[in-house]
């Protein structure tokens, strides 16, 4: 780009050049001021109030007693969903996977099916996943089940809001998110592995056990801490399956309902008796909900770089 | 001659050779069509026992996609039908009880590019021993020992059995391949370009390996190295946008080729 | 000679092992009829979703709900003698609650209904069965109104159920949303694809990326929380939970999404589109802008269909900065998108009730129009990758 082959009417076509490259940049910036604004914000005001105190204790004093209430209980009800999402959701995500890489001809119509199904399911509302556990898991599957297991007693033990339920809509809402990214890492496989195991005479089952599963590891847990970072934060999908606005105690069983922290932030935000007084309270709630899934996002990053550097020392 | 189609070899050759060694694979007029695109067309050829045939021709003739047939790699391709017989020792591979797992640990196969598995040396060849039954570690540290020795790998790599096979060079590599290819004792080794991503030492050592294998196992080597398979091969096949236009002892291939399409070939005028 | 022919018999005993009938594998063949079996479910799954949310709002597209606050009134007598069914749709109870009313307690029921219908049936309104499509869709001159209007009022005597007004403020809140986190999503992905130096790329994105990693539970607590009254003091609107707020918050949500996907289109574009602008004396931005932005073009409109399908969909902010359904243009007015509808209401709404019921079917709406932005989506996007892949 010397100044000599420039063509003459190069100074003002640049101008503009420059001021679109500055507007396209200024937008770029923008995102990021903004990003830093909300997290400064609720760090700067959630940071005081924050505490271990905070972090184990419950609501026994009152939800929305300022001094000596914390989010303990709801923690754990995240947790607990959280995980049991993952542990529904990661054998279904890997198993589909494979079939679509390992198993299938490419381009069959049962993939073009499931892929449609993944990019439809990928883009479904959360609140319809709400509507959907409310319909079908508990009002269908749930009641069935207590008609089944006790007929006699009108008491709901499944046919009604629980962890189960609210765990396992979840998981079908982050069904996609796992089959992309074991599907990307399944994919990225050098195709020869496949074929020296299945040259030295290994069936499939084995080269897919033994060879191709450990090499994609690192895919399928990048793919479950992205379903569970997914997951972490959403409340529309547990509104009506399973999040509580107060229990008694931690939720221990399945068929327990619970609190839950990123419920409780709404609860916090619009339920409030005095909204002024009770900010540090929300604050402090909404900073556990962002450094929970912050931490799930870093930890991602940092899964993935460090089983990629296994790898390569392997190499 | 030169632009008359090309015609299949005269099968009173085979028969001939095959009196030095008993035959093991007899391909008889095999077709292998990708969707509509016949890749390879009406090929007829009788490979011998203990002794290395070569299969040259320029890229894209279909000697790796026929190599491939032999083990029935081509299996794993979507599309891919094949018309015609293939039979070893008598038995008709694409015969509809034929187990492609039991054949495939008879008929072992080098890539093209080295593809040891992310595992260490040692468990780069335990694999497949672990997968048909072998679980005694006296035993299979045997197995292992002996396989590198007879891939000449051995002594580089006796210190670092437990290292990544990754770690090594890229003819280490291939070897390891050989290595791990003829730890569970084939009858026939397919090699499909096995040198030709590795510089001259390494090249030459593969090659000298190669000679050492031949007393124990049928090799078929496919390469589009002239040098290579005049050095190495017995017997060289020549193939040509999916004929198979001469098959013959390597060195009248060599020197005095019955195709005028040989000739222009090895003498270098296309390819 | 004998040598010979025993060695090839040895030979053929060798290889006769290649025939099936000696290996069976039962393992491998489960193993591939359940992998297959279980990746259907992600199939079933969306089978699933449309069956069970269309399936508690059937009776309201068949017709066959009735919400009219004066219903047919039966004495005692003649209510007795009504099947069970029958008598417990006409009680408007749960099953539960049916089968928990002993003889005695049906009976007062009954009377107490008798009563309550009789009280209110003066009003024109009252017989009316709101759930029908008529009053769902077009406007209605209630009682006490001088016009025809269209209202969305769940509670209350007559039930007042017009959608027309929650999708008012859907579309509303996700223009807004779009007019602002368009050009700001489009401008960065342009920038970072193309024009920033790879070192500023490499923390740009994930940086940008990190947005769609706070919960929308969060970025609906900062609009209601800091911006609602950041925003009124700034513009002096009246409302301060309004369209435009929501719009504003939802932007936020949008924002990373239509970003990722058109920052992946633009990226596809082959570098030798950019190299050949550069080697014929454009610069970097004219090169962008004419030749790599026109190229994948649909991919940037796909990103917009996609970030237009997020804001529908998207339901924790706009719960949290709506309050009123109000049929309104105004951006500065109250809006309730039908997602909010949704979250707030379905708690309260009686189990399998017209409410309920037309919570699903709104429910069901937005599953149909979101599966439909899909569609249009990835047939833009794999049409855009083969246009690409081909001129490869």
């Amino acid at each position: 780009m010397s100044k000599v082959n420039k063509p003459f009417n190069s100074k003002s076509v640049d101008r503009w050049s420059v001021f679109f490259t500055g507007l396209s940049g200024a937008c770029t910036y923008l995102i990021i001021a903004i990003l830093f604004l909300i997290v400064g914000n609720i760090v700067w005001n959630g940071a005081p109030h924050f505490s271990l105190r905070f972090l184990t204790t419950g609501v026994d004093a009152g939800m929305f007693n300022v001094s000596q209430s914390g989010v303990f209980p709801m923690v754990v009800g995240t947790a607990a969903r959280v995980f049991l999402m993952t542990i529904f959701v990661i054998p279904v995500g890997v198993i589909t996977a494979l079939y679509m890489t390992e198993y299938s001809k490419r381009n069959s119509v049962i993939i073009r099916l499931i892929r449609g199904a993944v990019n439809n399911l990928a883009g479904v509302p959360s609140i319809v996943f709400g509507l959907f556990g409310l319909g079908f898991f508990i009002n269908f599957l749930g009641q069935n089940m207590d008609a089944l297991m006790n007929p006699a007693s009108a008491q709901a033990v499944w046919g009604k809001p629980s962890l189960l339920w609210a765990s396992m809509t979840l998981a079908v809402m982050t069904l996609p998110v796992v089959i992309v990214a074991t599907e990307e890492s399944l994919k990225s496989i050098p195709p020869g592995l496949r074929e020296a195991s299945l040259a030295l005479g290994a069936t499939k089952l084995q080269t897919v056990v033994k060879i191709v599963l450990p090499q994609a590891l690192p895919g399928i847990l990048t793919g479950a801490i992205l379903a569970i970072s997914r997951a972490a934060g959403e409340v529309a999908p547990i509104l009506f399956t399973g999040a509580a606005f107060s229990v008694q105690g931690l939720a221990t069983g399945l068929t327990d309902q619970f609190m839950d922290l990123a419920y409780h932030v709404f609860i916090l935000s619009t339920q409030s008796p005095n909204i002024e007084q009770t900010r540090p309270l929300l604050y402090a709630t909404v900073m556990a909900l962002l450094l929970l899934t912050f931490v799930v996002n870093i930890a991602a990053v940092i899964v993935r770089s460090r089983i990629r550097r296994r790898m390569r020392s392997f190499r | 001659m030169g632009e008359a189609p090309v015609t299949r070899a005269p099968q009173v050759k085979t028969t001939e050779l095959a009196a030095e060694t008993p035959a093991i694979v007899e391909i008889t007029d095999l077709s292998l069509f990708y969707g509509a695109t016949k890749a390879l067309k009406n090929i007829s050829v009788t490979i011998s026992e203990k002794i290395v045939t070569a299969f040259i021709g320029p890229s894209g003739c279909g000697k790796s996609t026929l190599l491939r047939c032999l083990n029935r790699m081509n299996d794993l391709i979507d599309n891919v039908r094949i018309e015609g017989k293939c039979h070893i020792a008598g038995q008709d591979i694409y015969g509809h009880d034929i187990d492609t797992i039991e054949l495939r640990k008879r008929v072992g196969m080098v890539f093209q590019r080295s593809n040891p598995f992310p595992k260490s040396i040692h468990e780069n060849i335990a694999y497949a021993l672990r997968l048909h039954g072998t679980n005694s570690k006296s035993e299979m540290d045997e197995i292992v020992e002996r396989s590198l020795r007879q891939a000449a790998l051995w002594d580089e790599v006796k210190d670092r059995l437990h290292t990544s096979g990754l770690g090594l060079s890229g003819g280490q590599q291939q070897r390891l391949c050989i290595a791990r290819a003829i730890a569970i004792q084939p009858e026939i080794l397919l090699m499909d370009e096995p040198a030709s991503a590795l510089d001259p030492i390494a090249t030459a050592k593969i090659e000298e390996l190669i000679l050492e294998l031949k007393k124990d196992y049928t090799i078929v080597i496919v390469t589009h190295n002239m040098q290579q398979a005049a050095r190495v091969s017995d017997y060289t096949a020549f193939f040509y946008m999916g004929q198979l236009v001469e098959f013959d002892r390597t060195l009248k291939i060599f020197t005095n080729p019955s195709q005028r399409q040989t000739e222009d070939y090895v003498t270098g005028r296309f390819g | 000679m004998s040598h010979k022919v025993q060695e090839n018999a040895e030979k053929a005993n060798r290889w006769i092992g290649i025939r099936r009938g000696q290996t069976r594998r039962p393992l491998e063949w489960l193993a591939e009829k359940g992998i297959l079996v279980v990746s259907f479910s992600t199939i079933l799954m969306v089978l699933l979703i449309f069956i069970f949310v269309t399936k508690e709002a059937l009776p309201i597209f068949f017709g066959t709900m009735n919400s009219a606050a004066n219903q047919t009134i039966l004495s005692v007598e003649e209510a007795t003698k009504l099947k069970p069914e029958a008598l417990r749709e006409y009680l408007n109870l749960t099953q539960k609650e049916f089968a928990d009313a002993d003889a005695e307690t049906r009976a007062l029921l009954i009377e107490v209904r008798a009563e309550a219908a009789k009280d209110q049936s003066k009003d024109k309104d009252a017989k009316v069965n709101t759930t029908e499509w008529r009053y769902l869709l077009k406007a209605h001159q209630w009682t006490g109104y001088d016009k025809p209007e269209y209202i969305w009022q769940p509670v209350g005597d007559i039930h007042k159920y017009n959608i027309i007004p929650l999708l008012l403020g859907s579309l509303k809140v996700s223009l807004v949303a779009l007019a602002f986190a368009l050009p700001i999503a489009l401008g960065a992905a342009l920038y970072v694809s193309q024009l920033a130096r790879p070192s500023t790329k490499e923390w740009l994105k994930p940086a940008i990326e990190l947005l769609s990693g706070i919960p929308s539970v969060v970025l609906g607590f900062f609009a209601l929380i800091v911006l609602a009254s950041a925003l009124q003091n700034i513009f002096g609107y009246q409302t301060r939970l309004n369209a435009f707020l929501a719009g504003l918050s939802l932007g936020l949500a949008v924002i990373p999404l239509v970003f990722s996907i058109a920052e992946d289109a633009l990226t596809t574009v082959p570098a030798s589109y950019m190299q050949a602008a550069l080697a014929l004396g454009s610069s970097k931005w004219q090169a962008a802008w004419h030749i790599i932005l026109p190229a994948a073009l649909p991919g940037v409109f796909a990103a917009a269909v996609l970030g237009f399908g997020r804001a529908l969909g998207e339901t924790m902010i706009v719960l949290m900065t709506s309050s009123a359904s109000i049929m309104s243009f105004s951006l500065f007015d109250s809006a309730r998108p039908i997602t909010a509808a949704i979250a707030a209401e379905l708690a309260e709404a009686v189990f399998g009730g017209h409410h309920y019921r037309i919570l699903f079917m709104l429910g069901a709406l937005l599953f149909s129009l979101t599966f439909v932005l899909n569609l249009l989506a990835d047939l833009v996007i794999s049409k855009l990758r083969n246009r690409l892949e081909g001129k490869k």
